[in-house]
């Protein structure tokens, strides 16, 4: 109990020290009238990987996707509550574009756009309106580095994108997010169509990407929340259960049982 | 033991016994068969007639320079009748070329407004509008070509004649809009909404989203779209007839009257006795317009598969 208490207030302290990214109060995310997501109220840190765990229909993807305004192609989805993006309420912006660029998103399942893999990757730089041929290349062949893709495609990024396997295109789809070069990162699940190595790979660029920008890590594999994520929070049936520290929870550090039994497994 | 065998025997009797589904799954291929190469006998039926009817002139009165190089037709001259289809060509083609300046932008700007941005209701509503306009009847057209366009263009631009290249394109334009309006909608709509979803979340805006993805991917719907136009362009025939002016003339302007191939066929056909040189001539014109749809489809596929290929 006493060490408890003490890794508590050395984790404030050293949260504290950060700035606060995006800050979510209250907020509940509705379906057609049918809750997904209620009464949830976190802040994520800048420079941190904030992890979210938790089992189906716990209202993860529907948290992300309130967080961009993605909100804005369904008409049923119903978003109540006050989200702020630097201190900024997100609701209030005039440019939803600007901010939506500002946060780069990885699906569960790759969206190879159906353009080259080049251009997929130069359509962000592109939107901001870099024209100059050598820039282009420079951020696409970056991009593609950090996203351990460029080994593979250097010599044929002129063919589509939507041709790349599965695991490539979800590479490919984080190469543009990085494109974007974004103050947050979103990820929902990024590893399901992607294989064990590459999937490490993915992880090992992620660990390097913390130091620029706040990355948001949805997963439901436990354990690359331990291995990554700073902090992690427990989403269960439209609820957060639990944030905390990572290595606390996992060292069975918990307020709540239910967060232990859904870590190691005990969960029906 | 016994009981064993027999049902084994019974089983041996079913191997070779032919029931009922059997014989109706038979039927029903040989329906579908039947369904799918009638098709292709009746477009060799088709070329096969028009050829044979058309292949006197072809082969004896033919002469290309003629033909493809004389602006006067006057097949009517017992004398000496000439057949130039040079001025009917550029009827036809300055119609559907002035129809189609029309139709594409107007078709496409309709589509991605019902595609991308109209929602529920209205987007119900338009699209059963642009259905019914594309049921309008050609002689319906051509009686607005003929009664409203007429005075509406004599008015507007102080011209003596309104029934022109003018009238018949915007006619033709109209005439050809919904139906390329509704392919173009539905190549849209199979563009899957992850595409656009994976656009906005990069923060394009709604039109960069458009103009970067969702056209790019639909673009062989939208080209076929297009072609489908232009072959209604050059088949249309009865509100050509009536909103040109039927006049054979190599128009210089917009406001000249011209006459179409399509129309000449249509007007003079029942004229013209049996297996007479005109009658030929009329069906190698006939021969030419079948060739022409036929250079148009064969167009679109080569480029549709070059852009699958790539």
């Amino acid at each position: 109990m006493v060490e408890k208490t003490v890794v508590d207030t050395e984790f404030d302290r050293v949260v504290k020290a950060q700035k606060c990214k995006i800050e979510v109060n209250d907020l509940t995310i509705s379906y057609a009238g049918k809750a997904a997501l209620s009464d949830v109220s976190l802040k994520i840190y800048e420079n941190e990987i904030f992890g979210i765990i938790g089992p189906a229909n716990a209202g993860k993807t529907s948290f992300l996707k309130s967080l961009n305004l993605m909100n804005t192609f369904d008409a049923n989805m119903k978003v109540e509550g006050d989200i702020r993006f630097n201190n900024r309420d997100i609701h209030q912006l005039r440019n939803v574009y600007a901010l939506r660029s500002r946060i780069g998103v990885v699906f569960p399942l790759p969206v190879g756009l159906p353009l080259t893999i080049y251009e997929n990757v130069a359509l962000s730089p592109r939107l901001r309106g870099i024209k100059d041929k050598t820039s282009l290349d420079q951020i696409v062949e970056r991009c593609l580095q950090r996203a351990a893709l460029w080994d593979e495609v250097k010599d044929r990024l002129n063919s589509l994108g939507s041709l790349l396997s599965g695991g490539q295109q979800q590479r490919l789809t984080i190469a543009r997010a990085l494109s974007q070069e974004p103050e947050v990162l979103m990820l929902d699940e990024f590893s399901i169509a992607v294989d064990p190595v590459t999937t490490m790979r993915i992880e090992d660029v992620l660990k390097e990407l913390k130091h620029e920008m706040t990355i948001i890590l949805v997963t439901n594999l436990v354990q690359q929340a331990h291995r990554l994520a700073d902090r992690t929070a427990f989403f269960l049936d439209g609820k957060c259960i639990e944030i905390g520290d990572t290595e606390a929870l996992f060292n069975g550090e918990v307020k709540d049982p239910l967060t232990l039994d859904y870590i190691e497994g005990r969960f029906g | 033991m016994a009981k064993l065998e027999s049902s084994s025997k019974q089983m041996d009797d079913l191997f070779d016994q032919r029931n009922m589904d059997w014989y109706f799954d038979k039927l029903v291929q040989m329906i579908v068969f039947i369904s799918g190469i009638s098709a292709i006998i009746f477009v060799v039926g088709i070329f096969v007639f028009v050829t044979v009817e058309g292949m006197g002139f072809l082969l004896e009165g033919f002469s290309f320079t003629e033909v493809f190089g004389s602006e006067y037709w006057e097949p009517s001259d017992e004398d000496d009748p000439e057949y130039g289809m040079l001025a009917l060509i550029a009827g036809t083609a300055s119609v559907t070329g002035l129809a189609m300046l029309i139709a594409i932008p107007f078709s496409l700007g309709a589509a991605i407004y019902i595609a991308e941005f109209s929602t529920g209701k209205t987007r119900e509503y338009l699209k059963v509008l642009v259905e019914l306009l594309a049921a309008i009847p050609s002689v319906v057209w051509g009686f607005i070509g003929l009664s409203i366009m007429n005075p509406l263009i004599i008015e507007t631009f102080d011209v003596p004649v309104g029934l022109s290249v003018l009238n018949a394109g915007i006619i033709l334009g109209l005439m050809a809009a919904p139906i390329m309006t509704s392919i173009a909608e539905d190549a849209l709509k199979a563009v899957p909404d992850r595409y656009r979803e994976a656009a906005e979340a990069l923060g394009a805006t709604r039109w960069q989203v458009i103009y970067k993805t969702v056209l790019p991917a639909a673009k062989n719907g939208l080209l076929g779209a297009i072609l489908l136009g232009v072959g209604r362009g050059f088949g249309e025939t009865m509100a050509v007839l009536m909103a040109t002016g039927h006049s054979v003339n190599i128009p210089g302007s917009v406001f000249d009257s011209v006459r179409a191939l399509t129309a000449t066929i249509a007007a003079e056909l029942g004229e013209t006795a049996v297996g007479s040189e005109h009658y030929q001539v009329l069906f190698s014109i006939g021969i030419f317009l079948f060739l022409i749809t036929f250079i148009i489809n064969l167009t679109a596929d080569l480029i549709v598969r070059g852009i699958k290929n790539q």
